[in-house]
């Protein structure tokens, strides 16, 4: 990845990163209660890894940055159903329910949120203050 | 005699350190999800008295050096955390948070004193 230089760098790609994390959300919402005929079929949540990208410089200018570097499956186990009744039902009459935890699902989503709302107003503030810097001494 | 740099240059470096103070809790905000990753902040005091040539030894006579004492280790430092959060994270966005609007509102405050004192200049230069 290229160089950390600034601002942009560091809250871009933090908002990158928690893009991907909703992104993840999203798709968790959207498989919430799907049924699979087998257990290795079911739906399991996505989660993103996320890691600390330093600047080259680091040590000089402090400058770091946070990056969604893997997506891993959840180990959170599908729930088996008895629904002999259903299409997609297994021999024993067994249906297996997306491991999504809904509350766990909204929760995160709003802590992504806020967190992507965050680095927004770190570059409004600092973007403000840069405009400022440039019309010094008017 | 004084030069226009010098009457400048305080102000100029309190804004260079105020930003990359910015830069820094900049980066502390961009990693509150990240796992195991600890809060950095600079020590703004000690690094303005190094630029301002002053530091805890007292000068007694005007040829004396006023030391201060330079610590690479010390510029930057890690934050305590209030409340230890289980992923080994250190960043509390409420103390990051207030620590970015101060610290932007110095920078602010910084930026009008150069303002002022360009103004100054620029009344004197014009002679009105």
């Amino acid at each position: 990845m290229a160089e950390i230089k600034n601002v942009f760098d560091i809250s871009g790609r933090a908002m990158a990163a928690q893009l991907v994390r909703l992104n993840t959300i999203a798709s968790n919402l959207a498989n919430a209660g799907t049924l699979a005929s087998s257990e290795k079929e079911a739906y399991r949540s996505l989660k993103p890894v996320f890691e600390t990208k330093y600047a080259d410089e680091m040590n000089r200018n402090g400058m770091s940055t946070a990056q969604a570097v893997d997506i891993v499956e959840s180990n959170r186990m599908p729930e088996k159903l008895y629904l002999p009744d259903h299409p997609s039902s297994d021999e024993n009459g067994f249906v297996y329910s997306a491991a999504v935890n809904i509350e766990e699902e909204y929760v995160e989503m709003m802590e992504a949120s806020r967190q992507y709302q965050n680095n927004v107003e770190v570059i409004t503030t600092l973007r403000t203050l840069m405009m400022r810097t440039i019309s010094m001494g008017k | 005699m004084k030069s226009i740099g010098d009457h400048l240059n305080f102000h100029a470096s309190a804004l260079q350190l105020r930003s990359r103070r910015n830069d820094i809790l900049a980066s502390n905000i961009a990693n509150a999800a990240t796992p195991n990753f600890k809060a950095r902040d600079l020590n703004y005091d000690q690094q303005i008295r190094k630029i301002d040539g002053s530091g805890p030894l007292t000068a007694t006579d005007n040829k004396h050096f006023k030391v201060a004492v330079e610590n690479p280790h010390q510029t930057l430092f890690y934050r305590q955390p209030l409340n230890p959060s289980l992923d080994g994270n250190t960043v509390e966005l409420s103390v990051e948070q207030l620590e970015f609007s101060e610290n932007s509102i110095r920078y602010q405050t910084s930026l009008e004193f150069l303002n002022n004192r360009i103004a100054g200049l620029m009344s004197a230069i014009r002679g009105e």
